[in-house]
């Protein structure tokens, strides 16, 4: 386990002192290794939280640039990265914020092919893709790889997020929520209909919390939790999801 | 389908009232409201219908459902 040093016992103080993780959780987080898949506007919150947080390593996967409509909601990026890849200038945003994080920028799309190299070694990933074809490929990645899924998402004033452990006997995965019907929906859905940039926020820092919930084990476990939020309340509603055995990822018998 | 001898249960639905055959499945429902079951997630008393289960899964009386549209923005 990483010792921590001086500058690291002063930067993380406010999470040390927390009973809840302490100088052990503080370690955890610099051992772990977490992957972003999407580095827009759950994404980009997440990252930063993350990144000041101290999880140690954090490989970001994206294959698009960074354009001036991302900017109404992607918070790492500014007008002078316009056409850089995001991954780059993520990385670039993350150093100056914490030199203890290695970043590893993946500037391609994950597939179900490329994908398990992707993710290899990885502790945790956080998901916040702006399709479903990508949500569902990242959910039967992480299945096959035994790797616990934060799965975040938005479209125009709602939050949808779990964490998914779907290789375990009664745990859902996030196909067990959506099904089917959605694999061949790879459109852009925050183009299509938008969305409020603070909410992006909300789910992107929650999924960073969810991310880090699993790796210091603080507070209550989310095994079969799904948090829907309404922003035109506001309000959450948390409920109960099973896993489907029916389920073409998850389940133990054929549909 | 509904016919005049059906009796009739009360459910709320989205925090209306709403009224279904007793005997309807919970996809009967979905589609009564004009859902395809295969595209939403369906609550009931904050617990998720396994969807495998949606066409057997019997609506009861006094249920409260909400229905989860999917949102896969980032």
């Amino acid at each position: 386990m990483t010792d921590l040093t001086d500058a690291q016992l002063d930067r993380y103080a406010r999470h040390i002192i927390l009973p809840h993780i302490g100088g052990a959780g503080q370690a955890k987080l610099l051992d772990a290794h977490v992957a972003v898949v999407g580095a827009g506007g759950i994404g980009c919150p997440a990252l930063q939280y993350l990144a000041a947080a101290g999880v140690g390593r954090i490989t970001i996967i994206d294959d698009d640039n960074v354009s001036l409509s991302n900017l109404q909601r992607q918070v790492l990026f500014s007008e002078s990265d316009i056409g850089t890849p995001k991954v780059k200038a993520a990385k670039t945003a993350l150093a100056k914020i914490n030199p203890d994080v290695e970043v590893a920028a993946l500037g391609e799309r994950l597939s179900a092919d490329n994908g398990a190299n992707m993710l290899a070694g990885v502790d945790i990933v956080l998901d916040g893709t702006d399709n479903f074809a990508a949500r569902l490929a990242v959910n039967d990645l992480c299945h096959k790889l035994k790797t616990p899924l934060v799965s975040a998402a938005i479209g125009q004033f709602q939050g949808q997020i779990g964490t998914f452990y779907g290789w375990r006997d009664d745990a859902p995965c996030y196909r067990c929520f959506v099904g089917d019907a959605f694999d061949a929906e790879d459109c852009d859905t925050c183009a299509e209909n938008g969305v409020l940039g603070a909410i992006v926020g909300m789910m992107g820092s929650f999924a960073a919390m969810e991310a880090i919930r699993v790796l210091t084990g603080f507070g209550e476990e989310q095994t079969g939790r799904l948090h829907v939020f309404d922003g035109l309340k506001p309000a959450m509603r948390t409920m109960k999801l099973h896993k489907d055995a029916a389920c073409s990822t998850c389940g133990t018998i054929s549909g | 389908m509904t016919h005049e001898h059906d009796v009739m249960i009360t459910i709320t639905v989205n925090d209306e009232n709403h009224e279904v055959p007793e005997g309807s499945t919970v996809a009967y429902l979905c589609r009564d409201i004009g859902l395809d079951p295969e595209k939403v997630a369906v609550e009931r008393n904050l617990e998720i219908v396994p969807r495998s289960t949606l066409e057997e899964a019997l609506v009861r009386a006094g249920d409260r459902f909400e229905i989860v549209h999917f949102v896969g923005g980032g």
